[in-house]
């Protein structure tokens, strides 16, 4: 893997990053959401041209503990041949905050916790690095003890030291003709001098980058970035940032001011679960336009819609001709009306979630590329700020003292 | 052979024949088919799963959509103001609908047939409803398919007696209704459906009677319901035998690939199922050999791709490994399942035209 810093505006950094051969991606970028290797429901043939910058994905090795087995991957070559993902660049990483989340609890020094469909699995470094050596991503994410931001401080410290631990143990797993593939996890959830020893203790083992670990477990926004800033000081600058966890385009912004390059999220597949389409306004140019021709924040509320997402259950959009954002470019809105995805949500047809995956996945990564073109312009705190202006109308829940954070049915 | 009358918006050519074996092309308002075709079914107005790009990458010509249940959502006036099926699920190629009776007859508690129509308690309040000739007419003509269904008085071929003489003569009478109720003739297909069970006499009768009227198309309905295989091929090849040569022929609800094959030996030309979808979502690939199970426990170890003569998308991918951990678990295992079932169908349709027109039928 290669990654080189191109360009930076206020904290925010542009970068480039090879993956594998042929997987050349510009930074901050997105890794799509799979299960069992795939995304949920974009096929092989939709995805090859769903966007030019849809070239990666996050695979969770907890898919991987019964069907298929790490066994079987390994018999069928590894994971991109397996799956047919030849020319993506794939990432193992343990959590995909779907169905496998692990908030430490029932963690101990065998393994993290994780709830997954067939119950609490218990998952060590031996194991997962089976299951990752099976696989052979292009890059890994280590096995972390991660804990939410109320955990007590002595379990914090512990989960600093057994993150460490593990990381040695998954470290001296890897198969030495593969390369470096290495992705520490930083942890230390709400206190800063943990993060801080936690950052400092990973920086001088031999990985190809780092994960900020522990955040989108329920934290205060505010906190998260003073933990972010506190480690990502602390390490070299030369290498890539990785996190996950985070959604919604603040918390994005939030972390790509702080430095990070890479992402991968749930966010669009919570709306496409939930019938909604991703519709925040991208372009800071055109916005006054656009927002002109909206509805207002209250009409969009009264159907369960608003600035950042079209409620498509809402027989509003019953005979809506238009596609979902006008002017996207993507499979969905070039072929196919608001009417007829509410109609097949209606009638709970599978290819509504095929189509709004698509259009969700379009928009986020088309949400990353304005990123990317503001800090090229060196603009990007002009556009952070506009871009938080224009959400301003919708908090409509929000105390003056919290952020918003994510908050799905 | 050209066949064109007033009230068609089709024509049917033969290229060639092999014994009683057709293979021609069926050019209808929105697109040319070949036959023998397979149509899959897309009852709400998409096949599950699947984009309309896969639908013409798989070769499928005509695509069906069930009265019953788009009526009901997204409901015809709404299709009508939208400017027809076609236009709201933005297919390009030709459309189908049926007539929404047996569906009703078949779903609906307490569904009746009397001399007016379908009476049936409404899903929605239950309050008592009544689906007419005219009204099935009309309301297909809102969805504005390529090819409508005469609403027919079907039923089971297990049924016995005098219901079934009833059923067929007042399929006669309902045709004429269909007809005088149908305001777009020039743009939409009116088929007949012959009924009559598993009597050849009445099936004669019935035949007559829908010949005589001049329809662009024909169906043999009431059949693949639970009768034998012998009595099925014996009234399919009745029918064909009465039905003109100038003109397509559907047997409805036929998805089995051997009986598929059978029928276009007997000289029918279209065929539908939900079958290949269906079976698709439990897990069960159509195959050269027959049916696999993909949910059985030696699939998880068996690196073979579905089929080693098939060549879509899914066989050049993934192995039955790999679909194992998908199937009934997975959205994906579903759309992939029924990516390459579909090819299936659609391959044996190729197949079957290309070896009628090259004289190579039946191999």
């Amino acid at each position: 893997m290669e990654f080189v810093v191109r360009t930076w505006s206020a904290g925010a950094r542009l970068g480039s990053m090879q993956l594998a051969a042929g997987v050349q991606m510009e930074t901050p970028t997105l890794l799509l959401l799979t299960r069992k290797g795939l995304p949920a429901f974009i096929p092989p043939d939709l995805l090859q041209n769903l966007h030019p910058d849809a070239r990666a994905c996050q695979v969770s090795p907890l898919h991987f503990l019964d069907s298929p087995s790490a066994s079987i991957v390994e018999t069928a070559g590894g994971l991109h041949k397996f799956v047919s993902m030849t020319g993506f660049g794939m990432v193992a990483l343990a959590r995909d905050s779907l169905m496998d989340e692990s908030n430490g609890e029932a963690s101990s020094k065998l393994g993290a916790a994780f709830e997954t469909t067939s119950g609490r699995r218990v998952v060590g470094p031996a194991k997962y690095m089976e299951i990752v050596n099976a696989c052979k991503p292009d890059l890994w994410v280590s096995l972390p003890d991660e804990v939410p931001t109320w955990a007590a401080e002595k379990r914090n410290r512990l989960s600093v030291d057994r993150t460490l631990q593990w990381l040695d143990h998954c470290l001296s797993l890897q198969p030495a003709e593969r390369g470096n593939r290495c992705l520490g996890v930083v942890v230390g959830s709400a206190s800063l001098d943990e993060r801080i020893r936690s950052a400092e203790q990973t920086a001088t083992r031999n990985v190809v980058g780092f994960s900020l670990g522990g955040f989108g477990l329920g934290e205060d926004a505010s906190q998260r970035a003073l933990q972010m800033d506190a480690v990502i000081a602390k390490l070299p600058k030369e290498k890539l940032r990785h996190t996950s966890g985070l959604g919604l385009p603040e918390e994005v912004l939030q972390a790509v001011e702080a430095g990070v390059d890479v992402f991968d999220s749930i966010y669009p597949f919570m709306l496409t679960k939930g019938g909604y389409a991703m519709t925040f306004p991208l372009n800071m140019e055109n916005s006054p336009g656009n927002l002109d021709t909206q509805p207002s924040a209250s009409e969009l509320a009264y159907i369960g819609s608003d600035s950042a997402k079209m409620n498509l259950r809402s027989v509003a959009y019953r005979l809506d001709k238009s596609p979902l954002v006008v002017g996207c470019k993507c499979y969905t809105c070039q072929r196919h009306t608001r009417a007829y995805i509410h109609h097949l949500i209606n009638t709970h047809e599978m290819l509504s979630q095929t189509l709004l995956e698509i259009h969700n996945t379009y928009h986020y990564l088309e949400f990353f590329k304005a990123i990317r073109d503001a800090i090229k312009a060196d603009k990007f705190l002009a556009f952070r700020n506009w871009f938080t202006s224009t959400r301003k109308e919708t908090r409509v829940h929000s105390p003056a003292s919290k952020s918003p954070t994510l908050v799905l049915h | 052979m050209l066949g064109i009358s007033p009230s068609m918006a089709l024509r049917f050519e033969v290229l060639a024949r092999h014994n009683r074996a057709r293979a021609s092309r069926l050019t209808l308002p929105h697109y040319e088919a070949l036959t023998p075709l397979f149509m899959p079914v897309g009852t709400q107005g998409t096949i599950k799963g699947l984009t309309n790009d896969q639908l013409e990458d798989l070769d499928c010509q005509i695509i069906l959509g069930n009265t019953y249940h788009l009526a009901l959502r997204p409901g015809a006036d709404l299709l009508d103001t939208i400017g027809g099926l076609h236009k709201f699920m933005n297919w390009p190629r030709a459309l189908l609908t049926d007539s929404g009776g047996f569906q009703m007859v078949s779903l609906l508690h307490l569904a009746d047939i009397t001399e007016e129509g379908v009476t049936f308690q409404s899903p929605v309040d239950g309050k008592p409803m009544l689906l007419t000739p005219e009204d099935s007419i009309q309301i297909q003509n809102k969805i504005g398919a390529d090819i409508i269904m005469a609403l027919d008085d079907v039923v089971k071929t297990t049924t016995t007696g005098p219901r079934v003489e009833e059923a067929m003569y007042r399929t006669l009478r309902w045709i004429d209704r269909c007809i005088a109720a149908h305001s777009r003739p020039h743009e939409q297909n009116l088929f007949g459906i012959v009924q009559g069970g598993l009597d050849p006499q009445l099936r004669d009768i019935c035949l007559e009677g829908l010949v005589a009227r001049n329809l662009p198309g024909y169906a043999i309905g009431g059949l693949a319901g639970g009768e034998g295989k012998d009595a099925f091929w014996r009234v399919v090849a009745q029918c064909t035998a009465g039905l003109p040569e100038d003109k397509p022929r559907y047997v409805m609800g036929i998805g089995f690939p051997l009986d598929i094959v059978v029928c276009t030996a007997l000289g029918a030309d279209m065929y539908d199922c939900v079958y290949p979808t269906r079976t698709a979502r439990f897990g069960s690939a159509l195959v050269s050999e027959g049916v696999l199970r993909l949910t059985h426990a030696a699939m998880a170890t068996d690196y073979r791709p579905l089929d080693s003569s098939c060549t879509c998308m899914v066989c050049k991918r993934y192995t039955r490994a790999y679909l194992h951990t998908l199937v009934t678990k997975e959205a994906m295992g579903s759309q992939l399942v029924s990516y390459h079932n579909i090819s299936h169908m659609m391959q044996l349709s190729r197949n079957l035209h290309s070896s009628i027109l090259e004289g190579r039928f039946p191999e």
